[in-house]
C-alpha cells in the first residue's frame, strides 16, 4: 500500500510545509511514500531525505484547485494510494476537501498527529478542545495542521522523479497576479516556529520598532491582536486569533496583549507562551508558561539585548 | 443575480466548552448561539451588498435542526431574502456539503458563498466540497469580490500572499475578513424577518464517512512562572535551559 503526498515547491525545493507532510506520510508507515509535485522541481526537491521514494512530477504549475484536485485523484488512483496527505495550509485546504469528495474518501481536516488505527486527533472549537475522529472509509484524505508534526529527516536516498500528467480540463479560475505578504525568505505566519506578537499596550504603530527588534533577535515572525489590525497599526494578515490566523509556534511572546478568549483561540496551541504585561491580573497570564509583569517599553529592549548577547 | 449563502450555527465566542454523552457530543446547555462569524460578517453581508447594487436575491442555506431557526432569522433580519434549512444533524463536512450541493444543483445560483471556517468545527472544507460535488470553480479565502456582468474579480489570501483572480459564470467561494463590514440588524429588518420565508426541506440520503469517538479538553497549563521585570536575562536563561526553546 502506498501513500500519496501533495507537495508545494518554491524555487524547485519542497516548501517547509511540504517537507513536514512528507515526514508525516513516512511516519504513517503504511507503505511507499510517493510525492506529487505540480510545478518547478530541481533534483528531488529535497524529498528523498524525508522518506519519499518517488516523485510524480507534473511540469504544469496548476493554479486552479479543480485541476489540482483532478491531478491528485488520478495520481492516487494510478498508484492505488489508500491515504492522500496535504498540508492544512491555505493551498492544501483549497484542494484536499475536493479530492476527498472526488475519491469518496473520508476527510480529516487539520490532523495534529499520527492516527491510532483509523482515529485521528484534530483541534476543534478554535483550539479549546480536540476531537478524536474515526474514519470509516477505506481511502482517507488528511490535511495536517502546519507545524504540528515537524520535519523529520529519515536520511533516505534521492527520490526517483517521473513525469506525470492527467487530463485535468481547462482552468476556470484565472490567476492575474500574486502579491507576497511576507518579504522574500520569511516564513508565512502559520508556519513560523517563533512569533513575537503585540497588542494595544504598544500605544501606537510608531512604537513597533521594539517588537521588530525582538523578533529579529529571535529570528521570529511578528503578529498582532485584532484591534491592532483593525486600527491599521499593523497589516491585517498579522492578526491572530479566532477571526484571524491560527498559529502554533514553539515560542509565542505576547507583548501588551490582554489575552481575551478570542485572541487565545488562535495562539493557545503554541508550545511555550511568554506574556509581558503591566497588569498582573491580565487574563493572558493564566494561559502562559512564563510571564513578566512589566512595561513593554522597558522590558523589550532589555530582553532583545539579552538575546543578542547569547 | 441569484446568490446562495451557507450559514451555520456556532457557539458564541465566549462560550464555555464542555461535552456530554460520554464526551461524544458538545454540551449545548446554557450556550448562546450565533451565526458563525465568517458566514455572517463576511459572506452574508457581501452577498446582500451585491444584490443591493445589482438586484436579485440572497437565499441562506443551513444544515441543522430546528434549533438553528433563531440564527437563520437573524440572517433574514440582516437582509437575506429568504432561507432554506435542510433538516438534518450536521455530522461531517462531506455530509453537509453533499446535502447543500444536492439542494443547490439545478437551482441556477450565480455564486454559492460560505465562510472561511466554522468556529466549532474548524474544517475549512464545506465550500470546497460543495464546489467539487457540483463540478464548479472554487476560490478560497476571498477578501474582495466585485462583479461586472457574469465576471467576478476577486482578491484571495493564499499561502505567503494574496492572489488576484477572475472567474466567469457560476462559482463557489469562502469569505474572510476584508470582504465586508459587519452589519447590525435594525428594527425594520427584525420585523420584516418574521414574515420572510424559512423553508424546511427534508435531507437527501447521503453517507457519513467520519465519526467522533470522543472530545477532549486540552490539559490545563501549569502555573505561569513569573520572571523579574528588571532581569529579562533570567527569562532568556529559562527559555534556554528549562523550556529548551531558544
Ligand atoms: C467575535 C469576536 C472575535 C474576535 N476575534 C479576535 C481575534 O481573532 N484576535 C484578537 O486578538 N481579538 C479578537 N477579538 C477581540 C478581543 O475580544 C479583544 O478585544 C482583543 O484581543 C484585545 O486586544 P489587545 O489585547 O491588544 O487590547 P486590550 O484588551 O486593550 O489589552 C491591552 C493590554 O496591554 C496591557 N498594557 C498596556 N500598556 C502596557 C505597557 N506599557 N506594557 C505592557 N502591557 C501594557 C494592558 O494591561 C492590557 O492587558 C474578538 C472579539 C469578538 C467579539
Ligand atoms: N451545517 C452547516 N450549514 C450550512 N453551512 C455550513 C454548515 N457547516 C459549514 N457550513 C459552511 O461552510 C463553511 C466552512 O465550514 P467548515 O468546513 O466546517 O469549517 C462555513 O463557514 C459555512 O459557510
Amino acid at each position: 500500500m502506498s501513500v500519496l503526498v501533495y507537495i508545494s515547491t518554491q524555487a524547485g525545493k519542497a516548501t517547509n510545509a511540504g517537507l513536514e507532510v512528507a515526514s508525516y506520510a513516512s511516519a504513517l508507515q503504511t507503505g511507499e511514500v510517493i510525492a506529487l509535485v505540480a510545478g518547478d522541481i530541481s533534483g528531488d526537491g529535497g524529498l528523498g531525505a524525508v522518506g519519499v521514494s518517488k516523485v510524480m512530477h507534473c511540469a504544469d504549475a496548476l493554479t486552479d484547485n479543480s485541476q489540482q484536485s483532478k491531478l491528485t485523484k488520478e495520481a492516487a488512483l494510478s498508484i492505488g494510494a489508500k491515504a492522500v496527505v496535504f498540508s492544512g495550509n491555505s493551498i492544501g485546504n483549497s484542494i484536499a476537501p475536493r479530492v476527498a469528495i472526488a475519491m469518496n474518501a473520508g476527510y480529516v481536516a487539520g490532523a495534529t498527529g499520527l492516527p491510532e488505527g483509523k482515529t485521528y486527533t484534530r483541534n476543534v472549537f478554535s483550539g479549546k478542545a480536540t476531537a478524536h475522529v474515526q474514519v470509516t472509509t477505506e481511502t482517507i484524505v488528511i490535511a495536517v495542521t502546519p507545524n504540528s508534526f515537524g520535519i523529520k529527516n529519515t536520511g533516505g536516498s534521492e527520490a526517483v522523479v517521473e513525469a506525470f500528467s492527467a487530463d485535468v480540463g481547462e482552468a476556470r479560475v484565472t490567476l492575474n497576479g500574486f502579491t507576497p505578504t511576507s518579504s522574500e525568505g520569511t516564513v508565512p505566519l502559520p508556519e513560523a516556529i517563533r512569533v513575537v506578537s503585540a497588542g494595544r499596550g504598544l500605544k501606537g504603530p510608531e512604537n513597533w520598532g521594539i517588537v521588530e527588534d525582538l523578533a529579529k533577535a529571535l529570528g521570529a515572525s511578528t503578529a498582532c491582536s485584532r484591534p491592532v489590525g483593525d486600527m491599521g497599526w499593523r497589516p491585517h494578515h498579522e492578526h491572530v486569533g479566532q477571526t484571524g490566523i491560527t498559529i502554533r509556534p514553539d515560542l509565542y511572546i505576547a507583548c501588551g496583549i490582554s489575552g481575551a478568549i478570542q485572541h487565545l483561540a488562535g495562539v493557545n496551541q503554541s508550545k511555550v507562551i511568554v506574556v509581558i504585561n503591566t497588569d498582573p491580573e491580565a487574563p493572558f497570564f493564566k494561559a502562559a508558561d512564563y510571564g513578566i509583569v512589566g512595561d513593554v517599553f522597558e522590558v523589550l529592549p532589555k530582553l532583545t539585548a539579552a538575546i543578542n548577547a547569547l | 443575480m441569484k446568490l446562495l449563502v451557507c450559514i451555520s450555527k456556532a457557539p458564541d465566542t465566549t462560550s464555555r466548552i464542555a461535552f456530554t454523552d460520554g464526551d461524544k457530543r458538545f454540551d449545548e446547555s446554557g450556550v448562546q448561539f450565533i451565526v458563525n462569524p465568517y458566514d455572517e460578517w463576511y459572506a452574508l453581508v457581501r452577498a446582500i451588498e451585491l444584490v443591493e447594487q445589482n438586484g436579485g436575491s440572497v437565499t441562506t442555506i443551513t444544515v441543522g435542526e430546528a434549533s438553528c431557526d433563531p440564527i437563520v432569522r437573524k440572517a433574514l433580519a440582516i437582509g437575506a431574502t429568504d432561507a432554506v434549512r435542510i433538516d438534518a444533524i450536521p455530522t461531517d463536512s462531506s455530509q453537509v456539503a453533499r446535502l447543500i450541493a444536492n439542494y443547490a444543483k439545478d437551482q441556477g445560483y450565480d455564486i454559492i458563498l460560505g465562510g472561511k471556517e466554522t468556529i466549532d468545527n474548524n474544517s475549512s472544507a464545506v465550500p470546497a466540497m460543495i464546489a467539487e460535488c457540483l463540478d464548479l470553480p472554487y476560490v478560497a479565502l476571498v477578501t474582495k469580490l466585485e462583479m461586472s456582468g457574469d465576471e467576478a474579480t476577486l482578491t484571495a489570501e493564499t499561502t505567503g500572499g494574496t492572489n488576484n483572480l477572475s472567474v466567469k459564470g457560476t462559482f463557489v467561494m469562502s469569505a474572510t475578513k476584508g470582504i465586508a463590514e459587519q452589519r447590525i440588524p435594525n428594527m425594520r429588518g427584525i420585523m420584516s424577518a418574521r414574515t420572510k420565508q424559512l423553508q424546511v426541506v427534508e435531507a437527501s440520503a447521503v453517507e457519513i464517512s467520519t465519526q467522533v469517538d470522543v472530545f477532549k479538553l486540552p490539559p490545563l497549563k501549569g502555573d505561569c512562572v513569573i520572571v523579574d521585570a528588571d532581569n529579562p536575562a533570567e527569562l532568556v536563561r529559562v527559555l534556554r535551559e528549562e523550556a529548551k526553546i531558544i
